[in-house]
């Protein structure tokens, strides 16, 4: 399993803590949402960064509020049919404002890796031989697509309206 | 009609050689079956019971006669030389091979046509009226808005792994020719109070398994909105639309469970959100689409209506035809044609490469290079000059396709059944044979008028029996092939589901047992009714007592 | 016999009992009970070799002396479609 963030393998610096562990005073640590809330004063107390793990069927309206206070949110694909987690990086970026680290976890594979990036997650967590040839190749399969979202880079529309593309990445 | 532009052009480009990347891996064994399937089946690609089928988009059911002469390369080079054309305005091949389809999309996008999205998880071909833009019933062409639609719709990044297959179809009329009542998104053109057009949106409609006649989330939306709101609609779908269960995992269940009111509230909180966003569409964008469907530069033509009838009445033949496969054009002087992919004995929506070129000529000589497929496996031409009928129709008839008889009972909608595809119980392709050979007879066609019979191979419905004047049903029992009928169904304004007669039967006794079902409507029918008309005043159970005979309708359930 | 799609041209294929795999139902390996589970486990390893799909064993029986399998979906399977096609 490698971390990738920015076309660059990256060691994590969360620790995932299970449910029935103690959480760490110090360390950057991930949790699930139900510890989150269970430790919500003491995670807040806390001054090294906070990450939770949303599964496929947890809202998330339920730290929307609460996102100033969060450096990561993880987003669980539990297997790469359950789409719910595309809307949920959508809210969180662009309902929510969601501005830290949104790390796609699961079953995070090359053939969609591309719709990932386009709903806002910047980090991926790939079970993969060679996970730099995956993104590598998701980055290569198009240029153009229809639908705008909260990504940087622009739609078929605003492209036709005259807006430029970024310089290649 | 619409016209790629250099991004529509690239983004289908790279789907293609997306694709391909996706089979070598596939090959390779790089890719499991398990994770390859879905990518396969979002550009199209099914495995049937004989080969690789190949469904291709044919967007709101749209063609021109380039893009025709195309289908039947593609026939004759990568298939068995024809096509079938489905109830979704689609066109299937059934013999394609997994290495040899990243070069027939490559061939197709030459002629921008696409296979993306036709089978998966995601929004699928977006259906409309087959008439759009010419029926004089018509209160806007919607193809514009189809067109908007379809572009949302394609490679949605947020929308390609739903909990199950999404369908959409649009009618720009009040008389409803896309079946919008079941489908999972409905849109239907109409005026509001202060006389606007605009959409009444209808959610959660379908078939298969569970029919259900889709409930009207929203009266009107200015068409400018329609985009956010049916993002908002998916949106509430893809977050909580089942996933435990494939076959409670469509719209139609998640509405049925939360009720209408409840699902609504949801989905209009969430547009409150994004009304006003990227997504409300600039007039700008409606204009530049818009320019691709704008009105041929017609004649001014005299209207020839009493001309042709009195030739009709020389030439019954002709004059059949006429009533039947000839629909009144917005334009004076001009018609809409019907061609009927019908003849009796025939394979329903089956057509020859040969015959595709000959359809892609006449289209160009007599249809301003157009054509339209319909949800009910025909074709037409949307342009035809009144002048030019009498050629067109012995032009048709040379090659069999000026069978008088649409929207009449050997009009009958197969999907391909046990004969070529892995889901079904039985066989519906030999059924519309027998049937359609039943009723050849032209004047007897005539005498029992409008009457639409539906044949499904199996409970996905893909011949749409639920919604046939008469419906068929294919069922496995023990081993054999029975079939269960049902009567009143519509896929029209007034949809409804047909209602079951009784037990299946067995191939043999259907074709008679729908003669006895017609012969019964003749002798009760008051006035001018129709058969579904005279269905909905006599009920169910006079004809089921032809069909099972008096006494007889307690046999074992099928 | 053990029946399966080809992977690279979707066509209908049968295990022969040189472990090849045949387009002619004629040239299946017919195998009694016993020896099925073998035959459906080599057939597995075939998929997992990316040579087939969704291999299965259907009972196939004898007509007119032609082996013809017993149910009828795996019969036009074998056979093809049952209809004349326009061509």
């Amino acid at each position: 399993m490698s971390l990738v963030i920015d076309r660059t393998i990256v060691t994590d610096p969360y620790q995932r803590i299970a449910d029935d562990e103690t959480i760490p005073e110090r360390g950057a640590v991930l949790v699930s949402l139900a510890a989150w809330q269970a430790n919500a004063q003491n995670l807040r107390e806390r001054s090294d960064p906070i990450g939770v793990l949303l599964r496929s069927d947890e809202h998330p309206e339920a730290i929307a509020e609460h996102l100033a206070e969060l450096q990561l949110v993880a987003l669980d694909f539990p297997t790469f049919r359950d789409g719910r987690a595309y809307s949920y990086a959508r809210l969180l970026r662009e309902r929510f404002g969601f501005t830290g680290e949104l790390r796609a976890v699961g079953d995070v594979a090359l053939e969609q890796l591309h719709y990932m990036e386009r709903v806002g997650f910047d980090a991926f967590e790939i079970d993969s031989d060679d996970p730099l040839a995956a993104v590598a190749t998701a980055d290569r399969d198009f240029s153009v697509w229809y639908q705008p979202s909260g990504y940087r880079r622009p739609s078929a529309a605003q492209l036709r309206s005259g807006v430029k593309p970024p310089a290649a990445a | 009609m619409y016209r790629y532009d250099e991004f529509d052009r690239t983004l289908v480009d790279e789907r293609v050689e997306q694709f391909r990347r996706q089979v070598q891996s596939r090959i390779s064994g790089e890719l499991s079956e398990d994770r390859f399937k879905p990518l396969r089946l979002m550009n199209g690609l099914y495995l049937q019971l004989h080969a690789y089928m190949l469904r291709v988009n044919v967007p709101y059911g749209c063609l021109s006669s380039d893009q025709m002469r195309k289908l039947a390369h593609v026939a004759r080079t990568y298939d068995r030389g024809f096509g079938h054309f489905t109830t979704r305005q689609n066109i299937q091949y059934n013999w394609i091979k997994l290495e040899e389809t990243p070069d027939l999309l490559a061939e197709l996008a030459t002629v921008e046509m696409n296979a993306m999205q036709s089978s998966g998880n995601c929004v699928r071909n977006i259906t409309a009226d087959h008439y759009a833009g010419r029926a004089r019933d018509e209160i806007e062409d919607p193809r514009v808005w189809c067109e908007i639609l379809r572009q949302y719709s394609i490679l949605n990044p947020e929308f390609s792994y739903l909990p199950r297959k999404f369908k959409i179809a649009v009618t720009g009329s009040p008389h409803d020719r896309a079946a919008v009542g079941v489908h999972d998104i409905g849109l239907r053109m109409h005026h509001n109070a202060a006389g606007q057009p605009g959409f009444e949106v209808l959610v959660g409609g379908g078939q298969g398994r569970t029919p259900v006649i889709g409930k009207t989330i929203r009266d009107w939306i200015e068409p400018e909105h329609i985009v956010s709101y049916v993002e908002a609609i998916l949106r509430i779908y893809n977050l909580y639309g089942r996933r435990d269960n494939m076959y409670k995992a469509r719209i139609k269940i998640l509405v049925n469970a939360l009720g209408i009111d409840k699902y609504r509230e949801l989905v209009e909180a969430e547009w409150a959100e994004i009304r006003d966003g990227v997504l409300k569409i600039e007039p700008a964008e409606t204009a530049r689409i818009d320019a691709y469907f704008q009105a041929p530069a017609y004649e001014r033509l005299e209207d020839l209506g009493d001309e042709l009838k009195a030739i009709g009445r020389v030439e019954p033949a002709f004059g059949a035809w006429l009533r039947s496969n000839v629909v009144d054009h917005i334009t004076t002087g001009y018609a809409i044609v019907n061609l009927s992919l019908k003849a009796p004995g025939k394979i329903p929506g089956d057509l020859s490469a040969d015959k595709m070129d000959r359809v892609a000529d006449l289209a160009d000589e007599f249809s301003l290079g157009q054509l339209r497929v319909s949800h009910r496996q025909n074709l037409v031409l949307v342009d035809v000059r009144q002048d030019d009928l009498h050629t067109l129709w012995q032009e048709l008839d040379a090659i069999g396709l000026a069978t008088p008889n649409i929207g009449l009972a050997s009009d009958i909608i197969a999907c391909p059944g046990l004969d070529y595809c892995a889901l079904a119980n039985a066989r519906s392709i030999p059924i519309a044979q027998d049937i359609g050979l039943h009723f050849a007879d032209s004047d007897k066609l005539q005498r029992v008028g409008n009457l639409t019979i539906n044949v499904s191979g199996c409970m996905n419905a893909c011949g749409h029996h639920h919604v046939g004047n008469i419906g068929i049903l294919g069922v496995d029992k023990r081993g054999k092939e029975f079939f269960q009928l049902t009567l009143g169904g519509s896929s029209d304004e007034n949809a409804s589901l047909g209602d079951r007669v009784g037990p299946g039967l067995p191939q043999s006794e259907v074709p008679a047992a729908i003669e006895r079902i017609v012969d019964l409507y003749l002798e009760i029918r008051e006035d001018d009714e129709c058969f579904l008309d005279t269905y909905r005043r006599a009920g169910m159970e006079p004809f089921r007592q032809v069909v099972y005979g008096a006494g007889d309708a307690g046999q074992e359930a099928a | 016999m053990l029946i399966a799609n080809r992977l690279g041209d979707g066509l209908v294929v049968f295990r022969a009992p040189d472990g090849s795999w045949v387009e002619s139902i004629e040239d299946g390996a017919l195998v009694d009970d016993e020896a099925s589970g073998e035959l459906l486990e080599a057939g597995r390893i075939d998929e997992q070799n990316n040579l087939i799909i969704d291999p299965n064993l259907i009972a196939v029986g004898l007509q007119s002396g032609k082996r013809r399998p017993e149910q009828i979906r795996e019969a036009i399977r074998a056979a093809g479609p049952t209809i004349e096609v326009e061509t």
